[in-house]
Order: C-alpha cells, then sequence, then structure tokens
C-alpha cells in the first residue's frame, strides 16, 4: 500500500529527528511505579507554575518599564489601564507564591519517601539548584514594582553579602552598581530576573528530568521498581507515564486550578501574604516602613538570620541552613529509603522538622520581640538537629523489613465502608417527638464512640512511632 | 580514531596548551563583563555635598535629608537627651567609638562637633534598615531601661542618641558619622570634612 501524505511527511521527520524515540523513552515507554499517591502531583504542577510564570511574564514586560523613576507608575498602569492587565499580574504575582507552595510540597514528598537518597542524589541537588535559582528569580522579581518593601527587602538582602569579611563591602558594592539601591541595581535586576536566571532555569529543570528518567521514580514504598521485570523487560510494577499519569496528572491541575483561580480572582493579596501592604507605597529611601517582613516564602530563613546575634554569624547560620538540605542525601545513613518502613525516629524527627519549619516561617513574619527571638533560636537548633544528628539517628533506628513488590493502597472506593463506619460508631440516632406530633430520626454525637474512635487512632499513631 | 603513528604526547601537549591559551583569554574577557556592573562614573560623581538650614529647628527634633542617596539624619538633642549618653555607657558595645566609622572631629563622647547637633547616616550597620527615632523614655515595646534612641524595625537593633550600638543586638558598629562641617552656625555641609577644608 502507498503510504499516505501525512506518513510520508511523519518519515521525513524522523529520519531526520528521534521524535518518536524521544516521545517513547519519556512518555509512551517511560515505566513508572503504579503506586504514586497525591504527593506526586507537584512535580508536573510546578512545571506548569513555571509555564504560567514564564508566558505572564513576557506578557508584563510588555508594559514595564524597569527604570526608577517609572516602574511603580508602570505597574499601577497595567493594573488599571492595560486591558486584562490586573489579571496578568496577579497571575504573575500569584503564581510567584504557588512556585513556592508547590516546591515545597515537592521537597517534603522526597524527603518523606527518601527519594533523594542513592541512586538519585544528582536528581536532589539539581532540585535544590532550582530551588536556589528560584530564591533569586523571587528576590529580584520582588525589587521590580519599587514599592516600600520592594526597597527595603533588597537593601536587607543585597546587604547580607557585605557581612562576609574582607570582600563584602565591595561584593555589595557590585551587585547594587550604585552606593544604595538604585536605578541602577533595578535596571540590572530586571535583566537577571527576566533572562539570565530564567535561562538557568530552564536549563536545571532539563538536567532534573534528565537525570531522573536515567534511575527512574522513586514511590510511596521506596522499592526499586526495576529490580523485578516481566519477560518483555518491562518493570513488574511499573506503568506506562502515558496515558496513565498523563491523565492522572490532569486531576492535579484541575484541583490546583480551582485554588489557584479562586486566589487571583477573590484573594489576591492573600491578607498581605503573596502582596505586602507596604509595597503599595512608592520606595522611599529615606525611610523603613514600621514593620519590615519578607513575602512568606522567604520567613523561615529570615527568622533564622534574626535569632543569630552576631551579623555574619546570623549570616552564615541562614546560608547554611540551605546547604544542608544539599548535603541531605549523604547525612541520611538508613538503609531504608521511605517513610512506611522507617523506625519511629525518623518519623518523630521528621514531624519535629516540619513543626519547627512552620513556626520559624510564622516567626518571620513577626516584628523582633525578645520572647519572638528566643523562640526562634530554639526551632532554629531543632532544624539544624534534624540534618546534623541525621547520621546518628538514622544510623540506629530499627527499621521494618521492605516488602518485594509494591504493596497495595486501597483506592477512594474501598475507604468508603471504613470512613461510614467509623462514622456510625460516633454518632446516635434518637427518635424525637416534634411539637407537632410527629416522630423524627435525629443524629447526635456519640461521647462513648468519639472516644474509642480517638483512643484507637492514638494507638495506631504511637504504634508507628514505634 | 587512528592510532598508528599517533604522537600522543604532542597531541597531549596541543590540548593543554589550548585549554590554557582559552582560559586566559576567558579570563580577560571576565573582566569587562564583571567591572561594567561597578557603580558607573555617573553614579560615582553623583555624591555632591548637600548644605543644610538647621536655623529653624527646635529642641528634639530630627531632620532628614538625603545625601548620596542614603538617609542623613541631623538631630537637635535636649541637654536632657546629652545627659542620658553617659548613663548607658555601661550597656554600649562600642562607646567610645574605636570600631566605628566617624571623622576625626565627631570622635569624642557625643560623637558630634557641636554636642547638641548629632548628625548621622541613617542607616543600621547590621543590613542597612533606617532605624526609627524612639527619643521616649521606657515606652511599652522597649522596655523599662530605655533611654531614648534609636530602634532598627527590621532586626532589633538598637542605638543610643549619639547613634551608639547596644550590646547583644546584631549590629555590629554604631552608625556612621558622615564627613560634615559649619559654613555658618546655623550652616551645615554634609559631605565635606571640617578638617580638609580648614587645612
Amino acid at each position: 500500500m502507498k503510504p499516505t501524505r501525512v506518513e510520508a511527511c511523519c518519515h521525513w521527520v524522523e529520519k531526520r529527528f528521534p521524535i518518536s524515540k524521544l516521545w517513547n523513552d519519556h512518555m509512551a515507554q517511560y515505566y513508572a511505579p503504579k503506586n504514586f499517591n497525591f504527593w506526586y502531583f507537584f512535580g508536573s504542577l510546578a512545571l506548569l507554575v513555571l509555564v504560567n510564570q514564564f508566558i505572564t511574564g513576557i506578557l508584563l514586560t510588555m508594559n514595564y518599564k524597569p527604570d526608577a523613576k517609572l516602574a511603580f507608575d508602570s505597574v499601577e498602569y497595567i493594573m488599571r489601564d492595560v486591558d486584562w492587565g490586573w489579571l496578568v499580574r496577579y497571575m504573575h504575582s500569584t503564581g510567584a507564591s504557588a512556585f513556592f507552595i508547590v516546591v515545597y510540597l515537592h521537597m517534603f514528598r522526597g524527603l518523606m519517601y527518601g527519594s533523594f537518597k542513592q541512586p538519585r542524589e544528582l536528581i536532589w541537588t539539581f532540585g535544590m539548584l532550582i530551588f536556589l535559582c528560584l530564591m533569586a528569580e523571587a528576590f529580584m522579581g520582588y525589587l521590580l514594582p519599587w514599592g516600600q518593601m520592594s526597597y527595603w527587602g533588597a537593601q536587607v538582602i543585597i546587604s547580607l553579602f557585605s557581612a562576609i569579611p574582607v570582600i563584602g563591602d565591595d561584593l555589595s558594592l557590585w551587585i547594587r552598581g550604585d552606593y544604595v539601591i538604585s536605578d541602577a541595581t533595578l535596571n540590572r535586576f530586571f535583566a537577571f530576573h527576566v533572562i539570565a536566571v530564567p535561562l538557568v532555569l530552564l536549563m536545571l529543570v532539563f538536567l532534573h528530568i534528565v537525570a531522573l528518567h536515567e534511575v527512574g521514580s522513586n514511590n510511596p514504598d521506596g522499592i526499586e521498581i526495576k529490580e523485578s521485570k516481566d519477560p518483555w523487560g518491562h518493570p513488574v510494577d511499573g506503568i506506562p507515564f502515558h496515558p496513565y499519569y498523563t491523565v492522572k496528572d490532569i486531576v492535579g491541575v484541575g484541583v490546583f486550578m480551582f485554588f489557584f483561580a479562586t486566589v487571583i480572582f477573590y484573594m489576591p493579596e492573600m491578607g498581605g501574604y503573596f502582596l505586602e501592604h507596604a509595597n503599595f507605597i512608592p520606595a522611599d529611601p529615606l525611610k523603613t516602613p514600621e514593620h519590615i517582613a519578607p513575602v512568606w516564602y522567604f520567613t523561615p530563613f529570615y527568622a533564622i538570620l534574626r535569632a543569630v546575634p552576631d551579623k555574619f554569624a546570623g549570616v552564615i547560620a541562614m546560608g547554611g541552613a540551605i546547604v544542608v538540605l544539599f548535603l541531605l542525601p549523604w547525612l541520611d545513613r538508613s538503609p531504608v529509603k521511605s517513610i512506611r518502613y522507617r523506625g519511629g525516629m525518623f518519623k518523630k524527627a521528621l514531624a519535629l522538622f516540619v513543626i519547627s519549619f512552620l513556626v520559624l516561617g510564622y516567626l518571620g513574619t513577626q516584628p523582633a520581640t525578645p520572647g519572638a527571638v528566643t523562640a526562634a533560636r530554639i526551632f532554629t537548633a531543632i532544624y539544624f538537629g534534624f540534618f546534623l544528628l541525621m547520621p546518628i539517628y538514622t544510623r540506629w533506628e530499627k527499621t521494618k523489613p521492605v516488602p518485594k513488590s509494591l504493596t497495595h493502597t486501597p483506592s477512594l472506593e474501598e475507604c468508603i465502608p471504613c470512613i461510614k463506619a467509623t462514622f456510625e460508631e460516633m454518632i446516635v440516632k434518637q427518635e424525637v417527638e416534634t411539637a407537632d406530633g410527629r416522630t423524627s430520626t435525629q443524629l447526635r454525637p456519640n461521647p462513648a464512640g468519639i472516644m474509642a474512635v480517638l483512643v484507637r487512632f492514638a494507638k495506631n499513631l504511637k504504634a508507628s512511632l514505634e | 580514531m587512528i592510532h598508528e603513528d599517533v604522537n600522543a604526547s604532542k597531541r597531549q601537549f596541543l590540548t593543554t596548551a589550548l585549554s590554557v591559551v582559552g582560559a586566559v583569554g576567558t579570563g580577560y574577557l571576565a573582566v569587562p563583563f564583571l567591572s561594567q556592573m561597578q557603580p558607573s562614573a555617573k553614579a560615582m560623581a553623583a555624591g555632591a555635598p548637600v548644605e543644610v538650614d538647621i536655623s529653624k529647628m527646635e529642641e528634639g527634633q530630627l531632620l532628614r535629608v538625603a545625601w548620596r542617596g542614603k538617609p542623613v539624619w541631623i538631630l537637635n538633642r535636649t541637654p536632657e537627651a546629652l545627659k542620658t549618653l553617659s548613663e548607658v555607657e555601661g550597656e554600649l558595645a562600642d562607646p567610645s567609638s574605636n570600631e566605628s566609622i566617624q571623622p576625626a572631629s565627631s570622635k569624642n563622647a557625643v560623637r558630634s562637633i557641636k554636642p547638641e547637633i548629632f548628625i548621622a547616616v541613617g542607616l543600621c550597620t547590621h543590613l542597612g534598615c533606617s532605624p526609627t527615632f524612639r527619643p521616649e523614655i521606657a515606652p511599652h515595646d522597649l522596655g523599662a531601661d530605655w533611654k531614648g534612641g534609636f530602634f532598627c524595625p527590621c532586626h532589633g537593633s538598637k542605638f543610643d542618641l549619639a547613634g551608639r550600638v547596644y550590646r547583644g543586638v546584631p549590629a555590629p558598629t554604631n552608625l556612621d558619622v558622615p564627613p560634615y562641617r559649619y559654613v555658618t552656625d546655623t550652616h551645615i555641609i554634609i559631605g565635606e570634612d571640617a578638617e580638609e577644608k580648614t587645612a
């Protein structure tokens, strides 16, 4: 049979570019473990947010002016006079916060299931570099609206470099391009934010995915699916990424967009956490706002900086808080990857770490009162303790035996009878006579039943921690 | 690769030589690329001195002026304020300003040429926020020991009314005092040293 025009066309491309090989290697025949849960949405969501930032960012540059005299007004111009400018700007500003929410959850997933462990150390390292780039990108982007918080936030962060002995002052002068934050600083931050860092970011995302597809994805059980293969050489516990996970990820995208749109349309400033109130006042080099705090995603590190009463040591502590994350693959000595088969020590340590990260994040948004500083010191110690004591407690903890193949996780439908039974245990039905003489059934809480459920829950929790 | 009759050491030499030349070339190119980020000639020239008229200042008043884009404070200190300076000396990190930046004419107990008129760069020596002026005695948020001074809202550094830093706060040194001189009793030029002009 003679090939059709389309087939001939495809054949022509195929001879010159390995399009179907790429598609198969990374989508249709890329085998991923079949037991991914909702924690595995955040990688693809991060990619979605990245695309959102690129598109809205390009649109914003069409009307934004990177000039100290014009910047603030040009942002207001985008918000008021440009058709749909407000939407594009809110998508970009909300996207920045969404990026960090998604990335923090993505990192926590890695922490829980040991996705950073051998043989995925490089995936983690590339991921951490992406995180670093993201922080640079967010920081420099925040200067661009040229509001009070933009100005003084940048002043503080650039001054961090001046704490470095010997070269510090010259280095911060070189970064600013002036003796104070000025037009020169704004202009170069624009260049970095719009061209330099996004290019590096894109490259790192590429490396992150190449490294991932080389070793294959980890999973909630922390088992290497490549170790047991069927006669055709495919992992027994694997399913092709496309269509299984592309379709699954679309569900995640749907849920994410629901929340994303809610923030954009109903609470774009998020009560001063996504866009800070002081940033609606143009930058004034003579006056610092009464209360200055970074945007929420930097506050844990900011709280660590403030907790140390010495300038240089504070900067070291803040930098160290990120450096220890890089070292994670080599700090963890446990033979087991997933939290499901780890001992109670790691579970408790991880819980403490999450609490300390959240509390530090809260403290970073608050004024530096003596009480807050003391609390920040305690939680800074816990933060570092989680990492620095890791070689000790992961080596000695008692792990559970890891199964040979993936375990079955009950689906939502299978859970329904169990949830129903628990619910019925907690309530009691009462026949009540109403005023007009009829009887009706009322549901009342059953204290004994609730107690029994809570005790059972507490017992399960305690058992899992031992 | 053809392996017959290959002069391996020659090949190795050429590879090394080319790498070295390339590295040197990259180094030379890095100089203009990196230096173009230094402050431009225009930014360097913008540090012109500022003249300020202080004849209308009242006692206890703080005046903010911009010099080289930085906030400069001019504070007219009351006699009571001057008295507190010696009272707080025990709690300061650098009471005699040995580690701090100021012109020689202001390196004294009150850190100024005329005791009542205090002039300083209004940027915290920690991370460059502009501290708030808190002249009141013992406000509830700063504690009963507060004798008046400057408080940095960013990281909680405290300074007395001569810009001297308290112990146990993040700021390492006292507030910088810029070079300045009196043209007349009520006119100050900020950015020119007192000695330089007379010399």
